[in-house]
């Protein structure tokens, strides 16, 4: 993302122009932009014109358009963002008040405003613009069936394909089946590999699985890629690295971005960063659970008696619809971050965003114990765990 | 005003992509309403409706349709197999949560022969006193049948025993009620005509069972079957076509890596006649190539070229054996960490274990350990029903047949498989050498050995293990553990038959999507069968089938009463030793039968005392190690569960994460 333009006075109003140049970005713009706020941006527009005589006839205009938003749409696979609302400004095509849906592509500047801009919005334009924080990474975790490619962005964990293949097990006297059938299976990975990777951006690939399919797709891979001279492959064979993972499916990628290996190459990536935090609040909650807390209302309690050491916090919280909810947390943010505790904010599209999203979105580890905490509890947890509920409540 | 329009220079394209014009729409537009229902609603005076409050008033009954989701949450506490559409009471969460556990304590002791409503109306009764409870049913029941002393019997062998659980604070991770097995049976020998055990005839009135009560209404009357499928009698054709047989059972090999768990059965099926000396010298002159002579026994079950070439287990290998009275079919388990899914998809196959350990000195140890194979295969095999072990102490060879060795091992085998929950007079111990052969299938001949020992050798061990009870009496349910491609068209499907009997061109429901199918042919070891019981490992042919609705772990079921899928349910578990606590919203793979599936712990709503059931804390924050606690799972697709009430064999689930076990649970409900 660049940073175009910055008009930001005391009052913490204003507006900031910005440029998107990956996909990536597109997410960060997706927690930046929230219903009310106004984007002012260059689209397509089909306008009717009616002659006197009464034909019509219609063509399409570029014009640049104004809207204050009213729903936000994006598509986490496609990374394509669309707002729709009203139009605010006057313009020669366009009435006052009519309905538009800006797609906000690619490379095109849009300006957004806000009625009020909060620490956690200057924060991730902050971090959007930062271009030593991108590290793209692939992995594929696969078990014997079952695998998925992921691309490992700074932000987001964005699952390319899953590909499932029912092999055969071995039984007496055919083992033909079960060996073609892993060939088969090897053979869509390594397509789908070819076909989501792009080795000019990724650094690594890492391949994990569980016992030896790691070695064995490995060595299928680069003697394919010999026999069917796939230079890709055999360009970038240095960027491939195995490890251990327990299993194929998309939540073991928390053990890949665990294992000390791995972290050493990614250094201080978000997502790596995110598993470590996320692996103590447990490692706390096991050891000395009165200094871990989840849930909104113990999280606040916590927060009051300026007991918080590291917040987690996952940011579907602040793409909330209520402002004074996101208004809420970001103070609750700013409170702990006055004390001189550590804000770590979540991404939910990563896979330790997803399962702190699914904790109630929010968690604390304490410098000191807070017993009574855990014994008022007992009264009504509703608030807590409410956050939980309502999205998986049937 | 058409030919105003410049009709041939019209860009289509453009014409019609203005969705973004739609905003102005009423919303009303959408939903038609055909004209003779609007006449229904609509005042019309041309109509000689005159006045507007005699139609208003006329109108004023019309049964507004009732909406489908609404009844979901009434039929969700319909208790669902109970015959007698018992209405399980209105109580709130904790009072909810005893009571079940009282009801499953019960039920542990008295088996499925008391109705639940008896059950329940009791627990209320006596304030979920299990004491109490228990006298009153089982003093009910021998009144009952007061001719019958082998009732009586059982009933005195119960009561001291329920004395003792209910004193009994052991930490052993399944719940008490597996040493009460032995009076169960019993029991239910002798009270075979109680009202609500799912009798045979009671098979072509179709119970209202599901969660979703339209799918199931519908279902009856959807999924006809033909008359002979609908009336047959399980247990008439199980004894017509079994009496003359021997007993199948199903016997997994399990235990830590490099154990000697292939080598010891290939050797056994090589003693016992089933590898032809032919095989056996190829597999000899090619393991010698390769340096690993001592594989060459393994190799009978480790077929695949990686198997052989890294020498381990990968994936379950199948073989069988007969005895002078059984019919064994051998699963041999991989016994590396990594593999222990495709262990436990063996596992839910099998009847007995055979728990086999490595003498030598240090590798006993290094399995035996926290986080050693040994340990966690004996704990999952007694979670999924296993409860007769055969522990073969192997490789004795290599300390010189030490008694003391063995003696040692014992021991300390002896207090943690009691602590497992397996009952000592269902262990067994046997020293052997399964390279060498000794005391495999002969009486030891070496004199280390005979010294001090002269108990059974291995095949002695497995012949007296006991059959256990088949439920064919119940509906048909099979597990697919694997898909192949069969010698004719189309694609083979093998599994365990849980429960039932599938005969011949039989009407199926296949897994989740519940497709309906027929059977077109039926093998059993490469055998064709008419039909099939309960505890078969056989393979099925469906023709029509989209193999896409077929995955390993679905669930193959009768259409009269189809087996209920969901993507929530409930279940008691009991968690292992953790690294980090269970919360709210935890990733863990589900483990049912062969299925494994990703789900989420979306709801911790009671932790539970281990022994008394008792509910100690409502909605707790985490649980730790060793607890026991009430969870709700969800699934992202859904799946083929069973409550354990209904169907044991179905109803237990194994929690992993990270290649480690954390917890084994019993569904208690299902939405």
């Amino acid at each position: 993302m660049k940073l175009l333009g910055k008009y930001v006075d005391k009052g913490m109003q204003g507006n900031i122009t910005l440029m998107p140049e990956e996909s990536e970005d597109m997410w960060h713009a997706y927690n930046l932009i929230a219903e009310g706020d106004s984007v002012r941006s260059t689209t397509i527009r089909k306008v009717q014109n009616e002659t006197a005589t009464g034909s019509s006839t219609s063509s399409r205009v570029r014009t640049t358009l104004t809207i204050a938003v009213e729903s936000i749409d994006f598509d986490t696979q496609a990374c394509v963002l669309r707002l729709k609302g009203r139009n605010i400004e006057e313009n020669q095509y366009v009435k006052m008040g009519a309905y538009h849906t800006l797609d906000l592509e690619l490379n095109r500047k849009f300006e957004l405003r806000k009625p009020e801009w909060d620490t956690i919005a200057l924060e991730r334009i902050e971090m959007a613009c930062d271009p030593t924080q991108s590290a793209d990474v692939a992995a594929v975790v696969m078990q014997e069936g079952l695998a998925h490619v992921c691309l490992i962005t700074a932000s987001m964990t964005l699952v390319r394909s899953k590909i499932e293949v029912s092999i055969p097990r071995k039984r007496k006297g055919s083992v033909q089946q079960h060996e073609k059938g892993l060939a088969k299976f090897y053979e869509q990975v390594m397509q789908s590999i070819l076909r989501h990777v792009n080795f000019d951006i990724v650094k690594c690939v890492l391949i994990a699985s569980p016992g030896f399919v790691r070695d064995q797709f490995y060595d299928y891979m680069f003697q394919q890629a010999v026999k069917m001279d796939y230079k890709l492959l055999l360009d970038n064979k240095s960027k491939f690295m195995l490890v251990h993972a327990s299993s194929g499916f998309k939540h073991s990628l928390k053990e890949v971005l665990q294992d000390p290996a791995v972290l050493s190459k990614m250094s201080d990536t978000k997502a790596a960063g995110e598993v470590k935090v996320l692996e103590q609040f447990y490692m706390m909650l096991q050891c000395e659970p009165s200094k871990a807390f989840y849930g909104k209302k113990h999280v606040l309690q916590a927060a009051e008696s300026q007991a918080i050491e590291t917040l987690l916090i996952s940011d579907n919280l602040f793409r909330c619809q209520d402002v004074n909810l996101r208004k809420e947390y970001v103070n609750l943010v700013e409170s702990v971050r006055d004390a001189g505790g550590e804000v770590k904010i979540f991404s939910s599209m990563h896979i330790s965003g997803e399962q702190l999203a699914q904790l109630t979105g929010i968690a604390a580890l304490l410098r000191f114990p807070m017993p009574e905490l855990e014994e008022s509890d007992d009264d009504d947890d509703e608030e807590g765990a409410a956050g939980g509920d309502d999205s998986d409540s049937d | 005003m058409s030919r105003h329009r410049i009709v041939r220079t019209m860009d289509y394209n453009d014409e019609y992509d203005g969705y973004d014009d739609i905003y102005g729409h009423s919303v009303e537009d959408e939903h038609c309403i055909s004209p003779t229902d609007a006449q229904q609603w609509l005042y019309d005076r041309a109509r000689g409706q005159q006045s507007i409050s005699a139609f208003i008033s006329k109108n004023k009954d019309i049964q507004e349709e009732e909406d489908d989701e609404e009844d979901e949450d009434t039929a969700f506490e319909k208790a669902r197999r109970d015959s007698e559409s018992f209405q399980m009471p209105q109580l709130d969460e904790i009072e909810q949560a005893k009571l079940s556990s009282c009801v499953d304590e019960v039920r542990s002791v008295v088996g499925d022969a008391v109705s639940e409503r008896r059950i329940v109306e009791t627990s209320m009764k006596f304030d979920y006193d299990m004491q109490k409870i228990l006298d009153e049913i089982l003093n009910e029941e021998t009144q009952k049948k007061p001719s019958t002393s082998r009732a009586k019997a059982a009933a005195a062998a119960v009561a001291p025993l329920v004395a003792k659980t209910a004193s009994k604070t052991a930490p052993t991770p399944p719940p008490p009620k597996i040493s009460l097995k032995e009076p169960r049976r019993g029991f239910e020998i002798a009270s075979p005509k109680v009202p609500s055990s799912p009798v045979v005839s009671g098979r072509n009135t179709p119970v209202d069972i599901n969660s979703d009560g339209d799918l199931s209404r519908s279902s009856a009357s959807l999924f006809k079957v033909s008359k002979e499928q609908a009336l047959r009698n399980a247990r008439q054709l199980y004894e017509k076509e079994r009496a003359d047989q021997k007993s199948h059972i199903h016997m997994i090999v399990i235990g830590h890596v490099d154990a000697g768990k292939s080598t010891l059965m290939g050797h056994l099926l090589y003693d016992t006649g089933n590898v032809s000396q032919r095989v056996m010298h190829k597999h000899e002159q090619e393991s010698k190539k390769l340096g690993k002579q001592s594989f060459m026994y393994a190799w009978v079950l480790d077929e695949t070229g990686e198997e052989r070439a890294r020498g381990i287990t990968m994936d379950v290998g199948q073989s069988r054996i007969e005895t002078k009275t059984k019919i064994v079919t051998l699963l041999d388990a991989p016994g590396h960490k990594d593999f222990i899914p495709n262990m436990i998809s063996g596992a839910t196959q099998a009847d007995v274990a055979l728990l086999v350990v490595d003498a030598t000195r240090g590798e006993f140890e290094s399995g035996f350990e926290l986080g050693g194979q040994t340990r966690e295969h004996a704990i999952l095999v007694r979670s999924l029903g296993v409860n007769q072990l055969g522990v073969v102490i192997n490789k004795l060879d290599t300390v010189g047949w030490s008694q003391e060795r063995f003696n040692e091992i014992v021991t300390k085998l002896k207090a943690f498989l009691k602590q497992a929950g397996f009952k000592e007079s269902d262990v067994t111990f046997t020293p052997c050498s399964g390279l060498t052969g000794e005391n495999l299938t002969k009486q030891a001949q070496e004199s280390g050995l005979t010294s001090w020992y002269s108990g059974p050798h291995l095949l002695d061990v497995i012949e007296n293990f006991k059959i256990p009870e088949r439920a064919i009496d119940k509906p048909m349910r099979m597990s697919v553990s694997d898909i192949y491609k069969g010698t004719g068209s189309g694609f083979c499907i093998s599994g365990r038959v849980e429960t039932g009997v599938l005969c011949l061109n039989d009407k199926v429901l296949v897994g989740a999507s519940r497709e309906q199918a027929q059977v077109k042919s039926l093998t059993m070891d490469e055998f064709p069968q008419t039909s099939v019981f309960a505890g078969d490992q056989v393979s099925v042919t469906l023709p029509a089938v989209d193999i896409n609705n077929v995955t390993v772990g679905c669930i193959i079921c009768d259409p009269q009463t189809p087996i209920p899928v969901t993507t929530r349910f409930q279940a008691r578990i009991i968690v292992f030793n953790v690294k980090v606590p269970i919360t709210m919203g935890f990733p863990v793979l589900l483990h049912h039968q062969s299925l494994i599936e990703p789900a989420v712990v979306c709801k911790l709503t009671a932790s539970i005392h281990k022994s008394t059931g008792e509910v100690v804390k409502k909605k707790p924050r985490c649980l730790g190690n060793n607890s026991c606690a009430l969870v709700e799972l969800e699934t992202s697709r859904p799946i083929c569960i069973e409550r354990y009430a209904d169907f044991k064999e179905l109803g237990r689930v194994m929690l992993r994460v990270a290649g480690v076990t954390i917890a084994a649970g019993m569904v208690t409900k299902i939405r």
